[in-house]
């Protein structure tokens, strides 16, 4: 029998190849502060996002990761005496130079919410309403068209299509919340903001929605903001750790939740505080 | 009680259990040689007896791994350990199976006449032990560097193999009349020799768990 002699070994780390996209940042944040009025509540952030990846945003409550999605999308402008320093950059334009059609930036990038707010009217109607403001639609029928066709990527149109004007008001928590999603899809945004949109909702529920979160990053860049670890773990490509208002790490997920590159980010997912 | 702390104390229960496991191969592989190299026919009984409680503490260690993963969900680190001592309780279980191969073997030649003592037979297995004690500690204290030189060390446990393999042939074609024993002898180093495997699959382990890096099969 031939004498078995181990062979040198070479170390490969457990890593995770990046998702398949074009490459291309869709979003790319540089440098970003952002103050409520004296208090500095991000520091220094920079990321890029590529196209039509999910990237989950974690860490504790109060780290910054709500405010950063919000200046995404200028959200935070609505509120008084706030600060944005940085860029933030989409397909490389900066969305706080002078002139930004704000309107316009929020067509192209749509935000759901942790808490379904349907409008009090027919599901039609809660669809339809941005295509209507925006005067995207020439006629009934492509409004009609282009409602199916949100409330299908929502993965909601067989469950409504036999009441759409019925109030949105009489759907579960679960499928309000897939209901202003198709809103969000109706006007073909390309960057969708997740802001904790499974939080109130059951696990069946929750499960449907990160269903579709799954096929919606076909066609869109996804964005979640999330206090579920489990839940970044199953839905996102990549995932970002703040802490006091700082990025700490972004990482592929699997590497994020097997081997995170910073202590602090390990501490954080193994619950050793937070 | 919160939540880390209650998953802290369950690491460390299950830790506890594993090195258990890993002394009692330990321990089944040092009676069973002593039993061969003393004539000792009733510590070889003994190790076979015991061999039922080995089993048992594999399975208790598979329904914790099983709890800890479904209950706490643990992630990074306490991941890593968690799915290493789930990979590892199997191969300390195969160690001591191969400890009571070489007691049963020592149960049989004890009814036979005695054999010229076969040197390298002795070296591997204090050498495989050794290097199990090593790779216990080096789990233990989440060392990459010393479960990385106790892989290197089972070229040695090979070259022993390979001498003892060698040296039985010899004396089967010399001595044809004890060649039947000179095979269960061969079998028992070819057991020592795979316990050498099993310990370097340990150590491989320590190194994913303390370094999230593969190194299995990357020769």
């Amino acid at each position: 029998m031939p004498v078995e002699i181990a062979a040198p070994k070479i170390e490969v780390r457990a890593s995770t190849p990046p998702p398949e996209t074009s490459g291309k940042a869709k979003v790319a944040v540089r440098d970003l502060d952002f103050f409520y009025g004296r208090v500095q509540a991000l520091h220094n952030i920079s990321v890029e996002i590529p196209e039509r990846i999910v990237m989950a945003f974690i860490g504790p409550s109060g780290c910054g990761k709500s405010t950063f999605l919000r200046t995404l999308n200028r959200m935070n402008d609505v509120i008084p005496a706030t600060r944005v320093g940085g860029q933030v950059l989409i397909d490389d334009h900066d969305i706080y130079a002078p002139g930004t059609d704000v309107v316009e930036l929020r067509r192209r990038v749509g935000m759901v919410f942790q808490k379904s707010n349907p409008f009090p009217k027919s599901i039609f109607d809660n669809v339809a309403y941005g295509l209507r403001i925006n005067r995207v639609t020439s006629s009934n029928s492509e409004l009609a068209g282009r409602v199916e066709q949100a409330l299908k990527d929502a993965a909601l149109w067989n469950e409504v299509k036999d009441r759409l004007k019925t109030s949105a008001l009489s759907l579960s928590g679960g499928q309000q919340q897939r209901l202003c999603i198709a809103r969000a899809l109706a006007i073909r945004p390309e960057v969708l903001l997740m802001d904790e949109p499974a939080s109130a909702l059951d696990p069946i529920a929750t499960s449907k929605i990160e269903e579709l979160i799954f096929d919606l990053k076909k066609q869109y860049t996804i964005v979640i903001v999330t206090h579920n670890m489990q839940q970044a773990a199953r839905v996102s490509d990549t995932t970002a750790f703040f802490l006091l208002g700082k990025l700490i790490e972004v990482n592929s997920t699997e590497k994020m939740f097997t081997a995170p590159n910073e202590k602090l980010t390990e501490d954080y997912i193994t619950g050793r505080f937070g | 009680m919160d939540t880390h702390r209650h998953l802290d104390d369950e690491l460390s229960s299950l830790r506890d259990r594993v090195l258990l496991l890993g002394g009692e191969a330990e321990q089944a592989l040092e009676r069973a040689m002593y039993s061969l190299s003393e004539r000792d026919s009733e510590v070889a009984r003994q190790v076979l007896e015991h061999d039922d409680e080995v089993d048992h503490l594999e399975v208790e260690i598979d329904r914790q791994c099983i709890d800890i993963i479904a209950l706490r969900q643990p992630a990074a680190r306490d991941l890593r350990f968690v799915i290493s001592v789930a990979k590892m309780a199997p191969v300390l279980k195969r160690i001591a199976d191969h400890a009571c191969n070489i007691a049963r073997t020592a149960i049989d030649l004890n009814n036979e006449p005695e054999l010229k003592p076969v040197l390298d037979l002795s070296s591997m297995a204090e050498h495989a032990l050794r290097m199990l004690r090593a790779a216990l500690d080096a789990f233990t204290s989440n060392d990459a560097i010393t479960a990385r030189e106790v892989i290197k060390s089972d070229t040695e446990i090979n070259d022993l193999y390979n001498h003892t393999f060698h040296r039985l042939i010899e004396l089967m074609v010399t001595e044809p009349a004890t060649a039947t024993r000179d095979a269960r002898l061969l079998f028992v180093a070819k057991h020592l020799e795979r316990i050498g495997d099993y310990v370097t699959d340990i150590c491989e382990l320590t190194v994913y768990m303390a370094e999230a890096a593969f190194i299995k099969h990357t020769n």
